[in-house]
């Protein structure tokens, strides 16, 4: 019961919060607002028992892709208003849309049908937690996949530091590269000379 | 008690309300992308939902690599749009469209 009541909480901030996201008129609220939608999302994974990827979206999403969509939205200088064009005019068609959507598919799922079968016993409980019951099948079933995003992971880094990376005239800056590189004698020069030593009598 | 009809219309409605927010921001590609990011959310709350129905770890693996590809194009989606940015001066849809043929 409780965690009906739950849920049911949980379920109406994520549309309130969703809702938000597509019709707030500063692209910072609206950012902000995705982190509560992702936040709410993670508290319903977590009542379907589902905990490690419930606090792997707190991680991933909260914690790493929020705060590059609010730092990307922060640092570009988009006026809202300028944003706002069409926003009347094609909201009847999206809610159309939306709406006709939505009914399609409640009609398809069958709401009624379904409604009488509820979740069977937490699978994962066998395996002692949720974490260890997905470990086992990520590190045996899915060990090619699991390197095959690490490689994905690693690309997306590289391709999004080559793609924002350029090159300023004008700017004096360390070359590494030519650094490393350089040779002792274009560097040091030794000298023969006679040896000097200070005469007697002179005091330093 | 909660059924799995329960998660899957809560997914439903994700996916509608995202869908109608690519129609209605037209003109911003933040909250396109935003609403990809909506949409990426409602599939894995269905594939979350599926995997505890049907006590199948397959599912949330899928999830979890749903989510490192989601995190790579948002990287990539948000370093384009910066480097248009810088370009272009404008993140406005209707304006891109030097590429027009």
């Amino acid at each position: 019961m409780t965690q009906q009541i739950l849920f049911y909480a949980f379920a109406a901030v994520l549309i309130a919060s969703a809702l938000a996201v597509i019709t707030l008129k500063n692209s910072v609220h609206a950012a902000l607002s995705l982190v509560l939608t992702f936040f709410t999302a993670a508290g319903i994974w977590i009542l379907a028992e589902a905990e490690f990827l419930g606090l792997a979206l707190i991680v991933v999403y909260v914690g790493a892709v929020m705060v590059l969509f609010l730092f990307v939205v922060m640092m570009l200088d988009i006026k809202p208003e300028s944003m706002r064009e069409g926003f009347m005019r094609f909201l009847p068609a999206g809610v159309i849309v939306a709406a006709v959507m939505l009914a399609e598919m409640l009609s398809l799922i069958g709401v009624k049908t379904l409604q009488a079968v509820p979740l069977p016993e937490n699978p994962a409980a066998a395996a002692g937690s949720n974490t260890a019951w997905l470990g086992q099948a990520l590190f045996t079933k899915f060990l090619l996949p699991f390197e095959i995003a690490a490689l994905i992971l690693t690309v997306a880094l590289i391709a999004a530091v080559t793609l924002t990376l350029r090159k300023r005239s004008g700017v004096r800056t360390q070359k590494p590269g030519l650094q490393v590189l350089v040779q002792r004698d274009e560097r040091l020069r030794v000298v023969r000379m006679a040896s000097e030593t200070p005469k007697t009598g002179e005091s330093a | 008690m909660i059924s799995l009809a329960h998660f899957i219309v809560l997914g439903t409605v994700l996916f509608c309300i995202s869908v109608a927010g690519i129609f209605i921001n037209r003109k911003n590609v933040i909250v396109l992308l935003m609403a990809i990011e909506l949409m990426l959310l409602a599939v894995n709350m269905n594939f979350v939902a599926f995997s505890r129905y049907l006590g199948d770890p397959a599912g949330q693996v899928f999830v979890f690599f749903i989510l490192t590809v989601a995190a790579a194009e948002s990287a990539i989606g948000l370093a384009i749009l910066v480097v248009l940015f810088r370009n272009r001066s404008t993140i406005n849809v209707a304006e891109i469209d030097s590429m027009k043929g």
